[in-house]
């Protein structure tokens, strides 16, 4: 088996097993920790797939900030950090089922795609994937307008949390 | 394969030498790849961790000259021994798990803490051939890895399951969360003055002049927020004593509080080397080329290995200049208060990172035709101006300030007299 395969299946593992825990461990903080795990995992398989800048915007956003939020929320929210009651609901074989069907639905059309079996090919020499993943979100022809419309949606939340948290002066 | 080479390039020697090695003892190549990179990486672990050894003497020598004392001066010459027996104590320590603690979140913490520094080596170009990876979002690497610290932060102060300890997590984790921001957007200056993240390709691009002469505001921006990121003095609210005991790591002992320690004093002398690297030209050392000191038409050649070593030391010196000036700092302020602390990131460095940060993105641009000694010259006049001005809107408020709380701040005693 080739390195990269190794990795991508240990990965895969990790990912699949916290992901698991994050829905079944009963105390809050381990799930969240768990989540933590999951997101490092696709951090890997980001940078397995030579995408440096993505692998480690992963780390940055989901792990540096998300992830700390949600401890944060879990930790000043809750008094009893462990949940009780039942994990499961009594109709679980529902969405089980659902979730099956979908699963077999996109295995059979990632392998219905053309190509699947094929390696990607090296990036060539001289081709800098971040310099042109930098052009492609500034560049007219590119992506502009997604990104700008997104850093608006970013603005107005927040402007809106400056509202919520801004003490009124009597 | 032959001494030449080996004096022309030593670390592409060895590990070419290795790679034949494994190769002989008819191991598949990729396997062979694969061991020499781990054999790599095992020695760059093993020089980061004795050398944070080396430190322990170092910051203890220099807090006690700074405090007008000794230091260690017992075993060893200049007490240089003393950080061993300091770490066989450690490691001899009754190990302590407080009752109700998360064991295995509690176990997971300090480790996690000395990774999240020591990948920070991975892409620290120690010289020019001397590096772990050269990665092109080198710079980003730096702030995920600061993530990853703030995560071993956060899960120590819960899992010791005391009030001390979670307070000085929050205060941390607040603390790294809000000092991240003007930390980025500086560590953006040097990114567009060298037009790459790759931290050799900006060490490179200082060939011909240093970015601090550009930007010697960023570099402040950036060592203060670095500062406050290792959660030194003055903002080490995190392990606060007279509030808060020892804050985090209250619940550590033995060699699990050594890691913490350890890897705070590693984590200072990284951003030391990080300063080195973004603002002090990194391994350059001046009028040296990659075959030699060229002064003017006036040549002296040196072999390979002579120039990777003369800029490794040049890095490590750098880098040690940047520790101790962290250090000096760390045992000369007083701490401040975490609403002073909120106040400083948000109403100051912020906004003046961010106009710095246009300010050299539009500059760059205008001045790009112009000849070199324009460029820095411009550079060097835009980083004075903004200074300027932030000093004389800060001494406007302070003297509004002063005006407001005049009333109020006379003492009794004149108020009746009136």
């Amino acid at each position: 088996m080739h390195p990269d395969q190794i990795i991508f299946f240990l990965c895969a593992a990790l990912i699949l097993i916290s992901a698991l825990f994050v829905v079944i461990s009963r105390n809050l903080i381990h799930a969240a920790l768990w989540l933590v795990a999951a997101l490092f995992g696709v951090a890997v398989l980001f940078a397995l797939l030579n995408a440096n800048f993505l692998a480690v915007v992963q780390v940055v956003v989901y792990i540096g900030a998300i992830a700390i939020l949600f401890l944060f929320a879990v930790m000043l929210t809750r008094k009893d950090i462990r949940d009780r009651g039942p994990q499961m609901r009594r109709s679980w074989w529902i969405p089980a089922l659902l979730g099956l069907l979908i699963l077999a639905g996109l295995v059979y059309l990632i392998f219905a795609q053309p190509g699947i079996d094929r390696t990607a090919a090296a990036i060539p020499a001289g081709v800098d994937p971040l310099r042109a993943l930098g052009k492609a979100l500034v560049s007219p022809g590119g992506y502009v307008l997604p990104f700008e419309v997104s850093s608006i949606l970013l603005l107005a939340a927040l402007v809106g949390a400056v509202y919520v948290a801004i003490t009124k002066k009597s | 394969m032959s001494l030449q080479d080996f004096l022309a390039d030593p670390i592409l020697f060895i590990s070419n030498w290795l790679q034949g090695l494994l190769v002989g003892w008819k191991l598949p190549s990729g396997l062979a790849t694969v061991i020499v990179f781990l054999i790599g990486i095992l020695a760059l672990v093993i020089f980061a961790m004795l050398f944070d050894i080396f430190l322990v003497w170092v910051e203890r020598k220099v807090v006690a000259r700074f405090q007008d004392r000794l230091g260690p001066n017992r075993i060893g010459p200049f007490g240089l021994i003393q950080p061993f027996a300091d770490i066989i104590k450690l490691v001899i320590k009754e190990d302590i798990t407080p009752d109700g603690a998360d064991k295995v979140v509690y176990n997971i913490a300090p480790v996690l803490a000395a990774v999240s520094v020591i990948i920070l080596w991975a892409v620290l170009p120690l010289s020019s051939k001397i590096f772990g990876v050269d990665l092109n979002v080198a710079v980003l690497y730096l702030v995920a890895a600061g993530a990853l610290g703030t995560l071993a932060i956060i899960m120590a102060g819960w899992s010791s399951n005391n009030k001390y300890a979670l307070l000085g997590a929050y205060r941390m984790v607040a603390n790294m969360v809000s000092y991240e921001i003007p930390m980025v957007v500086t560590l953006l200056i040097p990114t567009i003055l060298a037009d790459t993240m790759s931290l050799n390709g900006i060490t490179q691009s200082q060939e011909t002049i240093w970015y601090v002469f550009l930007s010697p505001l960023g570099m402040l921006i950036f060592l203060i927020s670095s500062i406050a990121e290792l959660g030194r003095s003055p903002f080490d609210l995190n392990e606060a004593e007279s509030e808060i005991v020892a804050g985090f790591h209250i619940e550590y002992s033995g060699m699990k509080f050594g890691w913490f320690y350890a890897s705070e004093l590693l984590h200072a002398f990284t951003f030391g080397g990080f300063v080195g690297i973004l603002f002090f030209g990194g391994w350059q050392v001046p009028f040296l080329m990659a075959d030699g000191f060229h002064f003017g038409s006036f040549v002296v050649a040196l072999p390979g290995i002579g120039v990777i070593l003369l800029q490794a030391v040049a890095f490590m010196v750098k880098a040690m200049i940047g520790y101790w000036v962290i250090m000096w700092v760390k045992y000369s302020m007083p701490r401040i208060r975490i609403d002073q602390m909120l106040a400083f990131n948000w109403k100051f460095l912020t906004p003046l990172s961010l106009v710095l940060l246009s300010a050299t993105a539009v500059l760059t641009k205008l001045l790009s035709g112009f000849p070199l000694w324009i460029f820095g010259v411009g550079m060097f006049l835009s980083n004075l101006l903004i200074g300027w001005i932030t000093i004389e809107i800060l001494r406007f408020y302070a003297h509004r300030q002063r005006r407001l709380e005049e009333p109020l701040a006379q003492p009794a005693s004149v108020a009746a007299r009136r």
